[in-house]
Parts: structure tokens; C-alpha cells; sequence
């Protein structure tokens, strides 16, 4: 049993550049972090993707705007977008097309990272001990959605 | 399917994350006007073919996008060591 729905709208942007920034951004690999409403998430050694509530973005660009050091930050919001999937289930419908160890000891609530769903490049995100986060490009998106049922329809779960 | 260590995400990762990028520790000539053809064609053209190790150049182009080195062995095709580019070549001892 899943539960496959698409995410509430986000702003979306790509920080480069190195820390500290005007925000407080990860600097553990892998890890994740909570900035009020907004999160950020470590992608590479020099790269991150601010997640902000749709609206919320403008704001949170002015505030690392603020920073002083050399850095870039790109607006994505429109290249990408957010599913959540939920459920008991979920790992085992993700590891249908995820080559990663997704029990909780290797992959703890918290963890993102950019990886492979068979073809398509996601961003996956571990919000709670049974939701995930996944980000994928427009272009994917259908692939994503259609390969998910497949693989769900193959190991007999339940995707509502 | 290979399992990869990247030295920046700091964890082995499946190798469809990965890309090869060829031999590793190619220095540029310093100055390329002054370098004789015979440097410029061993800069661009001239690579080993070892049976045994050889340091290549991986990019985690799925993950955390960076390029790092690694020593692979060319006919296991075993991985025996990453590290981050800048970093000397490890010394491997082989049994």
C-alpha cells in the first residue's frame, strides 16, 4: 500500500558556490536541512536546491542575495516537478527503478540525494520514516508516473 | 553491477550513477607555445594501455555531479581506490 500524490507547488532554486551563505545550508554530504518553511539540500560539495513554499521564493532569494562571497543562484521552479510517496510500501515500489539501499540504517530520514529512477535523473528525499520526496524533471515526469505503476502493478501494490 | 565509492558523497553508489572521463593526471604543458610538437601530441594523444592499474578520471554525473580519480584494475575491472581530484595517486600494492 502507497500513496502517490503530485507535491504542493514549490519555489525551487539551485545555490552554487561555497558556505557560509547568507542561509544556513548543509554542509554534511547527503544531508538535508530545515530553514523554516523552506529546506535545503545538498546535491554536491558546491551545489544546493532551496525548496521554498510556492510564493516563498522571492524572499528566500533576497536573503541569500545578502551574502557576500561569490555564489550563484538560479530560479528552477518551473524545471522541475515534486511527487510524494508514502506509505509502507513506498521503498519497495522506489527500488523497482532505484539502484540505492533505501532501508532506513542506509538511507535515514533526512538523507537526499540526486540519483536515477531507471532513466530518469530525480532528486530523492527521505521526509519521514515512510515519505519520500521526489523531484524530477517536467520532461520525466510522465515517464516517472507511468513507470511507477508498472512497477507497482508488477510487485502487486496497492497505489492509490 | 559495479558499486562505486564516491570520495564526495562518501559512500559506494550502483556505477550507472558514474561516467568515465579517461586518464587521469594529464598535466597541460605550462606554456603550450613553447612546447615542442612532440609534447603537445603526448598532452593530447599519447595514453597507456597497461594490463594491470591505471588512474582514470570518473565523474558521479547522477549524484553529486563532481570529478574524482580512481585506480582501476584493467582486467579485474575492480575499483581499489578513489580520491578526489587534486589528490597524488595512491600507492596499491597488488598480491
Amino acid at each position: 500500500m502507497a500513496d502517490f500524490a503530485p507535491a504542493a507547488p514549490l519555489d525551487r532554486f539551485i545555490l552554487r558556490g561555497s558556505p557560509p551563505f547568507a542561509v544556513a545550508v548543509p554542509t554534511h554530504p547527503l544531508h538535508s536541512l530545515s530553514l523554516g518553511g523552506a529546506s535545503a539540500l545538498w546535491l554536491g560539495p558546491d551545489e544546493w536546491l532551496l525548496l521554498a513554499p510556492e510564493g516563498e521564493g522571492a524572499a528566500l532569494a533576497a536573503q541569500v542575495a545578502r551574502t557576500e562571497t561569490p555564489h550563484a543562484l538560479f530560479d528552477v521552479s518551473h524545471r522541475q516537478l515534486g511527487f510524494v510517496l508514502s506509505g509502507e510500501d513506498a521503498a519497495t515500489l522506489l527500488n523497482g527503478a532505484v539502484p540505492l539501499d533505501l532501508s532506513p540504517e542506509a538511507f535515514p530520514v533526512g538523507m537526499c540525494t540526486r540519483t536515477l529512477f531507471e532513466k530518469a535523473e530525480i532528486v530523492l528525499w527521505r521526509t519521514a520514516a515512510s515519505a519520500w520526496h521526489i523531484d524530477v524533471a517536467r520532461s520525466f515526469a510522465e515517464y516517472f508516473q507511468e513507470l511507477l505503476a508498472v512497477i507497482a502493478q508488477a510487485d502487486g501494490i496497492a497505489l492509490a | 553491477m559495479l558499486l562505486i565509492h564516491c570520495p564526495y558523497c562518501g559512500m559506494a553508489r550502483p556505477e550507472i550513477e558514474f561516467r568515465h572521463a579517461g586518464h587521469a593526471h594529464i598535466a597541460r604543458p605550462a606554456d603550450p607555445a613553447a612546447a615542442t610538437d612532440e609534447e603537445w601530441a603526448a598532452y593530447l594523444y599519447w595514453r597507456d594501455n597497461p594490463k594491470g592499474l591505471i588512474a582514470e578520471r570518473w565523474r558521479h554525473v547522477h549524484g553529486c555531479g563532481r570529478f574524482f580519480n580512481a585506480v582501476r584494475h584493467t582486467v579485474t575491472d575492480k575499483l581499489l581506490a578513489t580520491y578526489p581530484a587534486g589528490a597524488p595517486r595512491p600507492e596499491i600494492d597488488l598480491p
